[in-house]
């Protein structure tokens, strides 16, 4: 069926409108970003306007912009690298094992998942003031990396899954044990795999907020704790507050678009043959 | 040197008896082949003794030395699978040498040793390749020379021909037969092809239904099907079954009251019934003639002209189809009636429990 031309323009402004729509946001949070604290409380808005890097001279200069940002990188690389570490011997044996409770167990993990976070917020920071982790870069990598777990062994074993078992059964009988599989043949095998996952897992850890809020103050605060602080009781800076927020966003989402085609084939591989 | 034995060995899952109690013993250098239809047990035998499946009960030895319990590395033995189960990232050198570098031995060994498989399965000039740039043929060499460079006690197989064409299929046969005598290896091969059964092994083991049917080699299956599974499974075309009646029987054998009318008799020593019994009788396709004074009647449904041969299906009202080979000039044409004789002295016969009633002494000359 040839659609006419009128339909087709129809059609395109409207996917162009509500592109627009879900879009803005985040285009005016860069466009206030640029205000002063006066502009971006103008009313009307103020569409026309001389940009000024104030508010991010501001955000960075005297917020420590680069001691949340560092935490940042450090918390979601150190969960990540964590994560996958323990996640692919499990999911090894899950995909190459299976026993009988297999399932059962791929189904808990990931039922763990459902649990709102905010119902555990008291023990875990009672049990992180006790052991002394609270406001570290250490404690809030383990729960990273623990809230990711069920993510990423999910992910690994359908990886995984693809594999003909063949070649590991090969490798069995020829006397090649469990450590040099991983290494030798899974880990080459499943690389674009692996690569996807970590991917996503860093990205899941960076946008992390709620324990990263809760659980840290000015030592291991992540961006995102550097954000929330900007709503300060004395009222918001909202050009201020825009500017961190472009801060805190632009790495991930420049990294997010860099390995977008990565990303993308690793969260689809084994969906399309 | 491997000597394999296997008593009462089992295997169960939840809910399936896969393999019900096999009692086998492989002499060091033998070429035993385990043909049976799918499903019938025989990839999971294999399996078992390779340890990649556990052995639910009964004993498993290589060498007088119980297996069970060992796990798959240390058997000594070497495994071909169906989809050769190449190392996609390395090349065929690295494929073929993989198992040694685990195993750290030197490399100018894993070269030498290497250069050797590869020369022998003539893989010298693609070592460089990757198994995606190689033909089915090579790949299955490369598969096969993987065993090989570990100089294993024995080399199991599994059916590493089916996926080849047929022409390579036929090649790959008599390669692995040489292969065998020249390694002076035991091998175990699996197929479900009983032509490829009968042409390499030394001794065939039919399974069906996770149990043992019959062992022998392959003219002794051939000629003394022990059941009726064998006698319909071995042969090909199929051995033609008829039912009847044990008329008269003497001590130079029988006669056979078949239900659609024609008496057979049966020549053979030792015929173990007595008349009034009800029997199968087995006439091979090609122990089958076209005779004018034939006892059983038809009508010529289908003729296939193969060329040396011609195989004639007899279409007979209310009883199942025979199939007939007759010489290639046969003048028979679809719809032309036909009288068959089965040749006395090579027909055989089944008890009501499709056990052979008769063993036959059959001499090469």
């Amino acid at each position: 069926m040839k659609s006419s031309l009128a339909s087709r323009v129809v059609l395109g402004l409207l996917a162009w409108a509500a592109a627009f729509i879900m879009f803005f946001p985040i285009l005016w949070m860069l466009v206030t970003a640029f205000k002063t604290e006066g502009q971006a409380i103008a009313i009307p808005p103020l569409l026309i306007f001389a940009p000024t890097l104030r508010s991010f001279f501001d955000a960075t200069q005297n917020a420590g912009y680069l001691l949340f940002a560092l935490n940042s990188v450090i918390v979601s690389v150190g969960a990540t690298v964590l994560a996958i570490a323990i996640a692919f011997p499990a999911a090894y044996a899950l995909a190459f094992f299976p026993g009988k409770r297999t399932e059962f167990t791929l189904m808990w993990m990931l039922s763990t998942k459902m649990l709102p976070a905010v119902g555990v917020l008291m023990p875990i920071y009672l049990f992180l003031k006790n052991v002394h982790l609270l406001d570290t870069r250490l404690g809030l990598v383990a729960i990273d990396t623990l809230m990711n777990l069920p993510i990423v062994v999910w992910m690994l074993y359908s990886f995984f899954k693809d594999i003909p078992h063949e070649i590991l059964e090969a490798a069995r009988v020829d006397g090649v044990g469990p450590r040099q599989q991983m290494i030798h043949l899974l880990l080459p095998l499943a690389g674009p795999g692996v690569a996807s996952t970590a991917l996503l897992s860093v990205i899941l850890a960076w946008n992390e907020a709620f324990w990263s809020i809760n659980v840290t103050a000015s030592h291991a605060g992540t961006l995102a704790a550097y954000i929330a602080r900007f709503s300060a009781p004395e009222g918001l800076f909202w050009a201020k507050l825009s500017a961190a927020s472009v801060l805190a966003v632009a790495p991930i989402l420049v990294f997010g678009s860099l390995t977008q085609r990565r990303l993308v084939r690793g969260l689809t591989f084994g969906a399309v043959k | 040197m491997a000597k394999l034995l296997l008593e009462k060995v089992e295997k169960r899952y939840e809910g399936f008896h896969a393999i019900k109690g096999v009692d086998l013993s492989i002499d060091d250098r033998e070429f035993v082949v385990f043909v049976g239809p799918s499903g019938c047990g025989k990839t999971t035998l294999l399996r078992m003794i390779a340890g990649l499946e556990e052995i639910s009960g009964g004993d498993f030895s290589i060498d007088g030395v119980r297996a069970n319990e060992i796990p798959p590395d240390k058997r000594g033995l070497a495994m071909v699978f169906q989809t050769y189960a190449l190392y996609p990232h390395m090349t065929v050198a690295e494929n073929m040498g993989f198992a040694l570098k685990m195993a750290k031995v030197p490399k100018a060994e894993i070269e030498r040793k290497v250069a050797h498989a590869a020369e022998m399965l003539q893989l010298d000039k693609v070592l460089a390749r990757r198994p995606k740039a190689l033909s089915g043929g090579q790949r299955q060499r490369v598969a096969i020379g993987r065993a090989i460079v570990r100089n294993p006690k024995g080399f199991l197989f599994d059916e590493p021909l089916s996926n080849l064409d047929a022409a390579l299929r036929v090649q790959m046969r008599t390669e692995l037969v040489k292969l065998n005598k020249q390694l002076e290896t035991t091998m175990i091969y699996v197929t479900h092809d009983q032509v490829e059964a009968m042409t390499m092994a030394d001794r065939i083991v039919v399974l069906n239904g996770g149990i043992v049917e019959q062992v022998g080699s392959p003219l002794e299956l051939y000629h003394n099907p022990a059941n009726l599974f064998v006698a319909g499974f071995i042969g090909s075309p199929k051995m033609n079954l008829l039912e009847g009646e044990i008329a008269a029987r003497d001590d130079a054998g029988a006669d056979v009251k078949l239900d659609d009318g024609g008496t057979i008799r049966v020549e053979a020593a030792n015929i173990a019934a007595a008349p009034g019994l009800r029997v199968t009788l087995g006439t091979r396709p090609e122990h089958t003639a076209l005779a004018a004074d034939g006892e059983i009647g038809g009508t010529a449904d289908f003729v296939e002209h193969l060329g040396n041969e011609t195989l004639v299906y007899v279409k007979r009202p209310g009883e199942k189809q025979m199939i007939v080979k007759a010489d290639d000039l046969a003048g028979v044409r679809m719809g032309d009636p036909v009288r068959m004789k089965p040749q006395s002295t090579r027909a055989v016969l089944f008890g009501p429990d499709g056990k052979a009633l008769l063993r036959r002494e059959f001499h090469l000359h």
